[in-house]
């Protein structure tokens, strides 16, 4: 075996996750409650699209998320030895862009550098020149005519192989009459996009160059990742403490009502970045203060990221509990609630089945917007410098080297447009996702749709 | 022509995809000057879309597509907009059910009656604030509650206020959409007293909406007045309300008094009207009360019914009215021709007429020591809530919103607490039910203390009593199935039940309040507000409760809808012999049900006794204020 799987922290979490969703489903895949709203959000044409789109997101995230360290070449008599570099098996994947490194800046699809430098010529004089790429179009022999060609050709092959690979996929399923439409346009069109990137970014950087010359497509196809993790663990901290602290408030009252409210107000309070950036200070001294328990840079950037999410999760609940006390404050003086009081229901079933179910959908709300808020105030904290590892690829690190090169002319745009880009797919997938699933468990919104 | 006219009002509103709803479908009538027309009919039948027709303020979607309105020759849907906005609430002005939230509750009433004296008097300054005075004078409200905001006047006067608001731009027609419904029994006689009398000084038409018969018929005392009843989307009668009251001549009037409880019909099952209303966007062959009439015969299918005149003045949409003699309905289970005779002018109480129909427990005096115990016995309870102020919340006072009140339930009796909104009633209920902890008294279920009782022994004391309450639409979870909402009381107090036992037992339940079997596995919304009054009495129920408390069970319902609970309550007593303790403002609903009655006011029990005494021999003034402000007794 000529590499060893590495389970960082984050990577554990990832699955326990996973199997914790897996168990769920499994335990109540006979459950009509729980069945029916689900197969109203995949059946209805919005639903299916975003639910596809943010799978493959998921699916990125996961590959990403199976690491593993090489094994070094034997040297006789000692112990197998494993390189320091932990990869992933999407850093596998995509081998040719992750090598594909160049000098500097590079525009998409370009086949030349994006600064001047200066060369020796062929007749020995020095020149003044954009110089070519060592990888974007170097099998070009000459790029300004053999440049548009060579792309149509790539470019047309990889979308037709994305329609063959869509029409194997779709075909038995339209047979059978189980296709949905706009499922299947939603996967045309991924598979069409992936078709394209698998045809041309071994050869082109389609999105472009970073400073050091790393490939942009890569780094945003690692940001997802991190964007993922941020978003998604750092819901997992606020729902309980939104939820639990927002309900007990609204419903108990009196001096539990008043402990709450006297911490949110507090932790409301203090600024948020400065709580947050002393909050990263001490995590980082006391990471640095531990070398021993991080054995590879990638495990202790991936401590400071989950580090990041426990304390955007522990300052970020206040918002969603003042809804939701706002919102139990009402409910529990509503006739139902009183109606289980007469009838001795226990405190946490009404708390479970009366008010919950009742304030989900502000749940659902408040946690869509809230994550794609997360994935940016990554970015904001990254620029103040609190952020993740700065040797961890995230949509935040990736704007924070886009700022200043904004005010550079010509403009180097390709950084932020692609981090925008894949992050306004991501939220607005989540966004109507979510839409979709309140309606799905809204009673009164049956037959509307 | 004076006054408004309405010739063929059609009105449509375009619903998902393309489905059409007609809410009203060809309305006629006028109102002339000192003129009142009731136009009376049940919740759905397209009076209130009526109004906001003529406003020409439909609803998104909503629009006239037949019809004429006039306004002392003027046609309305004729006028731009702009000239429309003169008009409205300048010589056609309309009042709304709710006080509370017709109002700005950030403008004083000197501001809002002067926003209506700028738009169409024109006055401003000193001029404008002589006349709002005015206007308050003459609706009864002091001058100095000028500078008043709406948070501090009560309901009543908040709706004369909103009167004098519309007073502004000196109306040529009122409309009243519900003006009292919100309002209790004694502020509403005094509003209809103002209506009355502002419409015979000012010489204004008046057009009154209203679903209570009573009301109706207080207003159109003259003989020039008219009742009009609506039924799906069409006036089905239309007439001077003497001629209505004494003999209605659509089955659905008929039907309409007949369901009415009162007390002379105590121990009577209460008519019903089987069915609802025809869904707006129904497609009718013939008449559109077809499938519900006692009456129906093969032609009421297939053609539809002219507007007939039966006498003078009188028209009715019926096949049977053609003949100008109305058959007797009996043999379907209608009105005999004696009852329809024995609806009078004036509802005379005497509950001793008839014997055979003397309420089941002849429970007369108050106390009832010496004959069985008592279900319930609450003695000198009381509930008071802290005022707190300042920072330190010290309590400044007390709320008495429950002072001393000593009641007693017998098995198998009901005992109506009549009251006011605010007199502690449901306040009462709860901390009978311990739903809020009393300050003080003792609350003995069968003998037994309530007070400290904790956990086990209080939730099987639960069992014993269960609550009803007023509005069927916050009392049942919008997120459960009606089978789980049957079963989370059985879960949680009849642990000897299994999740078939339960099931089983809910469907037991379902069919005891008719309900459809399937009903269980539907949410809430899904059914009408009759229908999920029934739900929650099925889930009281559950239990096996010895005891209801009813919190207003049928005031949010039709009065059709209302016969129906009536008459399952009724059975309910006597299949189960339950005992209710029945908490209503309607004293009609109390007369008919109620063994015995204990009035309220101030968290205090002014007076108590059998109904018969209560109703015909008050002792106390506020009781004898309460039976005299009910409309149609004067």
């Amino acid at each position: 075996m000529n590499f060893k799987p590495v389970l960082l922290w984050s990577d554990a979490l990832i699955l326990l996750l996973l199997a914790v969703v897996a168990a769920g489903v499994w335990l109540l895949r006979h459950n009509e409650t729980f069945r029916a709203p689900l197969r109203q959000v995949l059946a209805s044409r919005m639903g299916s699209a975003t639910a596809l789109i943010l799978a493959v997101y998921v699916g990125i995230g996961l590959l990403d998320s199976l690491h593993y360290v090489e094994r070094l070449p034997d040297e006789p008599g000692k112990a197998a030895q494993y390189s320091g570099e932990v990869k992933s098996v999407l850093d596998k994947l995509l081998t040719p862009l992750r090598e594909h490194v160049e000098k500097t800046y590079s525009a998409p699809f370009a086949t030349h550098l994006y600064a001047k430098e200066t060369m020796t010529g062929p007749d020995g004089r020095e020149l003044r020149d954009y110089p070519r790429l060592k990888h974007g179009g170097a099998h070009l022999a000459d790029p300004d005519t053999e440049f548009w060609p060579d792309v149509l050709k790539r470019g047309g092959l990889g979308v037709l192989g994305g329609m063959v690979f869509w029409a194997l996929l779709v075909f038995p399923l339209w047979k059978r009459g189980r296709a949905h439409s706009a499922l299947a346009w939603t996967l045309l069109c991924v598979l069409v996009v992936t078709g394209l990137l698998v045809a041309l970014a071994p050869h082109y950087h389609v999105l472009g160059t970073d400073k050091v010359g790393q490939d942009v497509l890569y780094l945003s196809l690692k940001s997802v990742r991190t964007g993922l993790l941020i978003g998604t663990l750092t819901t997992l901290v606020v729902l309980p403490l939104g939820l639990g602290l927002g309900i007990a408030a609204g419903y108990f009252g009196g001096r539990v009502d008043d402990v709450i409210q006297y911490l949110y107000t507090t932790l409301n309070s203090i600024p948020g970045v400065l709580l947050i950036a002393a909050a990263v200070l001490v995590v980082q001294v006391q990471i640095e203060a531990h070398p021993e328990l991080f054995d590879t840079a990638a495990a202790r950037a991936d401590m400071r990221l989950l580090a990041l999410c426990g304390i955007l999760g522990l300052t970020g609940w206040t918002g969603l509990a003042r809804l939701l006390r706002a919102e139990t404050l009402k409910l529990r003086e509503l006739e139902f609630v009183q109606a289980a009081r007469a009838f001795g229901v226990s405190r946490m079933r009404i708390l479970a089945r009366h008010l919950l179910p009742n304030v989900m959908h502000l749940v659902l709300i408040t946690v869509v917007i809230d994550f794609s808020g997360l994935v940016l105030a990554e970015a904001v904290l990254s620029y103040v410098g609190v952020g993740v590892d700065p040797a961890m690829i995230s949509f935040g690190n990736m704007i924070n080297g886009a700022r200043l090169e904004l005010a550079r002319e010509p403009v180097v745009w390709w950084q932020l447009v692609a981090a925008f880009l894949f992050m306004f797919v991501l939220v607005l997938a989540a966004n109507l996702f979510a839409d979709q699933v309140r309606d799905a468990l809204d009673p009164k919104a049956k037959g509307r749709a | 022509m004076n006054g408004l006219s309405v010739e063929n009002l059609r009105v449509e509103i375009a619903g998902a995809g393309d489905r059409r709803f007609v809410p009203v479908d060809g309305v006629d009538f006028t109102v002339g000057a000192d003129q009142c027309v009731a136009l009376l009919g049940e919740s759905g039948c397209g009076k209130s879309m009526t109004a906001l027709a003529l406003m020409r303020l439909l609803p998104e979607g909503g629009r006239v597509t037949a019809g004429e309105v006039n306004l002392q020759g003027d046609d309305l849907f004729a006028l731009a907009e702009s000239a429309m906005g003169g008009v409205r609430g300048g010589r056609l002005a309309m009042i709304f059910q709710e006080p509370q939230t017709s109002l700005n509750p950030v403008m004083s009433v000197a501001e809002q009656i002067g926003e209506a004296l700028a738009a169409h008097r024109g006055l401003a300054g000193a001029a404008a604030r002589a006349e709002a005075g005015r206007l308050l004078e003459a609706v009864g409200l002091p001058t100095d509650r000028l500078d008043a905001y709406p948070f501090q006047l009560s309901g009543g006067q908040r709706q004369r206020a909103l009167i004098a608001m519309m007073l502004a731009g000196e109306p040529e027609v009122l409309i009243a959409d519900e003006p009292t419904t919100a309002l209790d029994v004694t502020v509403q006689a005094q509003i209809l007293d103002l209506l009355k009398d502002l419409r015979s000084r000012r010489g204004m038409g008046l057009l009154l909406i209203t679903h209570d018969l009573d009301v109706a018929r207080e207003m159109t005392l003259s003989p020039n007045d008219r009742v009009a009843v609506m039924y799906a989307g069409q006036i089905v009668e239309w007439a001077p309300s003497a001629g209505l009251y004494a003999a209605p001549r659509h089955p659905y009037t008929q039907k309409l008094f007949a369901v009415l409880p009162r007390l002379d019909r105590r121990g009577e099952r209460l008519d019903s009207l089987p069915g609802k209303v025809p869904a707006p966007d129904a497609v009718f062959s013939g008449c559109r009360f077809a499938e519900r009439c006692p009456a129906v015969f093969a032609r009421c299918h297939t053609q539809i019914p002219g507007f007939h005149e039966v006498a003078p003045g009188h028209f009715a949409r019926c096949h049977l009215a053609e003949a100008a003699a109305i058959p007797p309905l009996s043999p379907y289970g209608g009105l005999s021709k004696g009852e329809i005779e024995g609806i009078p002018g004036r509802v005379e109480v005497v509950a001793a007429a008839n014997p055979t129909q003397t309420p089941i427990s002849p429970n007369g005096g108050f106390t009832n020591e010496g004959s069985e115990p008592s279900v319930l016995e609450i003695s000198d309870l009381a509930v008071h809530f802290p005022i707190r102020k300042g920072l330190l919340k010290r309590t400044v006072g007390h709320v008495k919103a429950v002072d001393g009140v000593s009641l007693a339930v017998a098995a198998g009796e009901t005992l109506a607490l009549v009251g006011e909104s605010g007199c502690g009633k449901t306040t009462l209920a709860r901390a009978v039910l311990r739903l809020i902890e009393p300050s003080s008294g003792t609350v003995r279920l069968f003998g037994e203390s309530l007070a400290g009782l904790t956990g086990e022994a209080l939730r099987s004391k639960r069992a014993q009593m269960q609550i009803v309450f007023q509005d069927p639409f916050s009392s049942l979870n919008p997120r459960m199935r009606v089978g789980d909402i049957l079963e989370e009381g059985m879960a949680a107090l009849l642990p000897e039940l299994d999740k078939s036992g339960r099931t089983h037992r809910a469907a037991e339940l379902l069919d005891q309040v008719g309900l459809p079997t399937d009903a269980a596995g539907r949410y809430p919304h899904e059914f009408s507000g009759g229908q999920r009054q029934r739900i929650a009495i099925a889930r009281a129920l559950a239990v096996n409760p010895k005891l209801l408390i009813l919190d207003e069970p049928t005031s949010a319902l039709d009065v059709s809808v209302q016969a129906q609970i009536l008459n399952l309550l009724a059975d309910l007593r006597r299949e189960h012999g339950l005992a209710y303790l029945f908490i209503s403002h309607n004293l009609s609903v109390v007369g008919y049900l109620a063994d015995r009655v204990a009035v309220m006011r101030e968290g205090r029990i002014l007076e108590s006794g059998s109904a018969e005494q209560i109703f015909n021999r008050p002792e106390n003034d506020y009781t004898r204020l309460l039976l005299d402000s009910a409309p149609g007794r004067h």
